[in-house]
């Protein structure tokens, strides 16, 4: 078997999972959830088979001499698959945590639909032998450890948002309209992406400068004037519906018997961990690198200047909440904008601005 | 009297205004918007790339919203006078506001834990209370190898209420912050002392030529102090892929006209992830390119058919002789990247030498007899009619792009970023936690009460507690 079939395995499981956790929710049987935690599990252990075959394979691919730069982190795949990975990770130790099982059935789909994502946009998946630029003992601790603190930052933003709804009421509140709006462009713009991976396939050519034209031109960016007012008029009806019925969503998450304060404390928990992890994995051990390959510890390239950016977010955020006391919504807010510059730290500077980190587009 | 009082004063203002955590907001948020507008605006760029750019935004007054843009900084902006400034600013309020906490703080860590009084106890975050069978005298020594066992060290105190043990960690650990905030602070040292103490150059050699200079911004001719020659450039390539695997610089120092030995060895191969170090200053490799010239010289290896072999060097145009023959060979052509288009012809796709090619007449005398292409990637190009004909190299053709620094702030920024590791660890992973039991004889029993607190992470603590009682109950 190779590292294929193990993610194979645990794509399905992950889907798997997901209807498990659900049924779980519904009928509130313990042994369903017991069996949503195994499955999950089974597939976290199937995924990281496949993640060190993958790295055996490409270990004997590119022949490198050292095992530290046999990662398979290299290109968009890879990483989407990590961070799938780092997610369930994260998850299994809430769960683990907290004895709660409810978050199950909102993280799995997350996890489900990117590889589901992978699988429809017909990505590249084969491995790549490394670029000079790449061939560095620093990949594994500085790719790894920015995963895992994006995943941290990802859970927190997930958890902020389930606050903001859980915790507004009125229509008309900030707090309300901040996470209904959130989620509205959260949802609009992976369908945009979605659709532009099927209509273009652009994952099948895996060079940056596709994406980069690419991009929402199936839908916002369309030359056809009629297609792109459609997708904006669409964009504006949807996150009216999530405004108008968000509601809905509210109850749903209120039922799963979540309190208020145990999704604050996880809220500030995921940035506890992901900000020193991300300090010191993406930035400083991206500047160690960078002082060996480039000669410049910092060039304020965009992909550090973002970082940068993103640090100051959640340093402001830490410091909120220790210096002035900040609790609930107005802490919340402050890990979605956290986020939003996070995914641009990530996806945004690789897919709309140049600069030396243009390894991930591909 | 009173201008004295006024100067105070006005010293008070500066200090709050410095020290505010508004001002942490504004420069925070000032540099977060200004950098944005740095990553979208190319910095350092030639000015068509960015008019191209604004004209997305602004159409046909593009060249206007660049003059207005370059007139302000924003074209080099994280060199500009104003972004420097931001950053002053920022790390004076970081200096002032530790400053402003610190002695509150170091009083807070030189001070050891003290018995609570008895009031104390209904007050703290987590509290439990307990009977236990037995006199005082035999619970205390109890108590004191239960927190033992919890990974404390109890101060034992006769207090007016009855026997105190109390106990604390990670006292040291609220320090965390402000050890973060100082290595921020070493960081802008470091790269201050770099910024005026180093420099930061390229320098392209040709393959077969030294330089004692590198080139700064502007062009501006930077000394070494000794000089630096390239004797070879070779892009390595993955098997049957135009995916470079290696760039590779053979690099020799010269002082005063001596070569000099660098780990015992004259030649050092540098390539992008090992850069090469003498004298405090760097040379990494950073680019290469193409440029062929009349001292560009094809190195052969010949060999007969009857195994006599021959190392030959000739330039364009020259001829060589195939050992024990009469068959002569010629340079015609020469293809840097070489590709066979789908109709079979032949056509050189790439500036760059991926795949180099020297076409080559052979004749005997004087009498051609036929050409043919060897490819230095594909060593079965090179058996020819008369022998084997291997193509080593196109040599002194190809440049290497050298990135040469000076820094001798670097390993201030280095130190900076490990105390940075040290004290985000003190600051997050770590809690300052603290213990106290009471114990109150009660006729034949005893009265335990305890109370804990921690500044992090309560929940661990108060598991830790928890499983100090049950210890306790179950020895009793």
């Amino acid at each position: 078997m190779d590292s294929s079939q193990f993610f194979g395995i645990s794509s399905i499981a992950y889907i798997l999972a997901m209807v498990t956790y659900i049924a779980y929710l519904v009928f509130r049987n313990s042994t369903v959830g017991l069996v949503a935690t195994t499955i999950t599990t089974v597939g976290f252990v199937a995924q990281t088979l496949a993640f060190f075959m993958r790295g055996k394979e490409f270990y004997d691919l590119a022949q490198l001499g050292s095992i530290l730069r046999a990662i398979p982190l290299t290109n968009l795949y890879e990483s989407l698959v990590f961070f799938v990975w780092c997610i369930i990770l994260g998850y299994l130790l809430i769960e683990w945590k907290y004895k709660n099982r409810s978050f199950g059935a909102f993280i799995t789909p997350i996890a489900g639909m990117v590889l589901a994502f992978i699988d429809i946009s017909g990505m590249d998946k084969n491995i790549h032998p490394l670029i000079p630029a790449l061939q560095s003992n620093w990949l594994l601790a500085h790719v790894t450890m920015s995963f895992l603190a994006y995943a941290a930052f990802a859970i927190s933003f997930a958890t902020a948002v389930m606050f903001l709804a859980v915790s507004s009421e009125d229509e008309k509140s900030w707090p309300y309209i901040t996470w209904t709006v959130t989620l509205g462009v959260f949802i609009a713009v992976l369908v945009a992406m979605g659709i532009d991976f099927l209509v273009f396939k652009v994952g099948a050519h895996s060079t940056e400068s596709l994406v980069k034209s690419h991009l929402f031109k199936a839908s916002f960016r369309n030359g056809a004037m009629p297609v792109a007012l459609f997708s904006y008029l669409a964009l504006a009806g949807f996150i009216f519906a999530v405004w108008k019925y968000g509601k809905v969503l509210k109850r749903i998450i209120e039922s799963f018997e979540i309190s208020q304060d145990m999704l604050d404390e996880l809220v500030y928990k995921s940035i506890a961990v992901g900000f020193p992890v991300f300090t010191l994995g993406g930035l400083i051990f991206g500047a160690i690198w960078a002082d060996q390959a480039w000669g410049k510890y910092w060039s304020w390239d965009p992909k550090e200047t973002w970082s940068l950016i993103t640090w100051f977010v959640y340093a402001f955020f830490l410091h909120a909440r220790f210096l002035k006391g900040w609790r609930g919504n107005k802490i919340a807010a402050v890990s979605v904008l956290g986020f939003v510059s996070t995914i641009f730290t990530y996806l945004g500077v690789n897919l709309l601005l140049s600069g030396l980190h243009s390894y991930g587009g591909g | 009297m009173e201008s004295i009082e006024k100067e105070k004063k006005s010293v008070d203002k500066v200090w709050s205004f410095f020290s505010s955590i508004k001002l942490a907001v504004v420069v925070f948020t000032l540099i977060s918007l200004t950098s944005i507008v740095g990553t979208i605006v190319e910095q350092d760029a030639e000015p068509e790339k960015n008019i191209k750019l604004l004209t997305k935004f602004f159409g046909s007054s593009a060249p206007d919203a660049f003059r207005v843009l370059d007139a302000l900084g924003f074209t080099n902006m994280f060199h500009s006078w104003w972004f420097v400034t931001f950053l002053f600013v920022f790390a004076a309020n970081l200096i002032i506001c530790s400053l402003d906490r610190l002695p509150g703080i170091l009083k807070l860590v030189k001070t050891p834990i003290r018995p609570l009084a008895a009031s104390g106890f209904s007050s703290m975050q987590i509290k439990r209370e307990t009977v236990i069978k037995g006199k005082a005298d035999k619970v205390v020594p109890l108590l004191e190898s239960a927190i033992k066992s919890a990974g404390y060290t109890p101060a034992i105190s006769n207090e007016a209420e009855g026997t105190q043990l109390c106990a604390e960690k990670g006292r040291y650990s609220r320090l965390g912050v402000y050890v973060t905030h100082f290595s921020i602070l070493l960081i802008f040292a470091g790269a201050i002392i770099g910024i005026f103490g180093g420099f930061n150059a390229s320098l392209n050699l040709l393959e077969g030529t030294e330089s004692s200079v590198a080139f700064g911004r502007n062009g501006k001719e930077i000394p070494l102090g000794f000089s630096i020659a390239c004797e070879d450039f070779d892009v390595l390539y993955y098997e049957n892929s135009d995916t470079p695997k290696s760039f590779r610089s053979k690099l020799l120092i010269f002082e005063n006209g001596k070569p000099v030995k660098i780990d015992g060895k004259e030649v050092t191969d540098i390539e992008v992830n090992t850069p090469l170090k003498y004298k405090g200053i760097t040379f990494y490799q950073s680019s290469y390119g193409f440029s062929p010239n009349k001292d560009s010289e094809f190195r052969l290896g010949l060999m007969s058919r009857d195994g006599k072999r021959e190392d030959v060097r000739i330039k364009f145009g020259g001829t060589f002789v195939i050992p024990g023959t009469n068959v002569v060979g010629k340079v015609l052509d020469f293809s840097p990247a070489i590709g066979v288009d789908p109709s079979g012809k032949l056509y050189t796709y790439a500036e760059q030498m991926h795949n180099p090619a020297v076409l080559i007449e052979f004749s005997e005398n004087g009498k051609p007899k036929y050409t043919q292409w060897l490819l230095k990637r594909f060593p079965n190009t090179w058996a020819v009619a008369d022998g084997v004909v291997e193509f080593k190299d196109l040599w002194g053709a190809q440049y290497t792009g050298l990135q040469v620094r000076k820094d001798p702030g670097v390993w201030v920024v280095y130190l900076g970023c490990l105390i940075m590791a040290v004290g985000l660890y003190a600051a997050f992973f770590m809690s300052h936690s603290k213990i106290w039991v009471l114990v109150r004889e009660e006729k034949n029993n005893t009265r335990v009460f305890v109370a804990a607190t921690a500044n992090k992470n309560r929940v661990s603590l108060e598991g830790k507690i928890d499983r100090l009682m049950k210890t306790v109950g179950d020895k009793q």
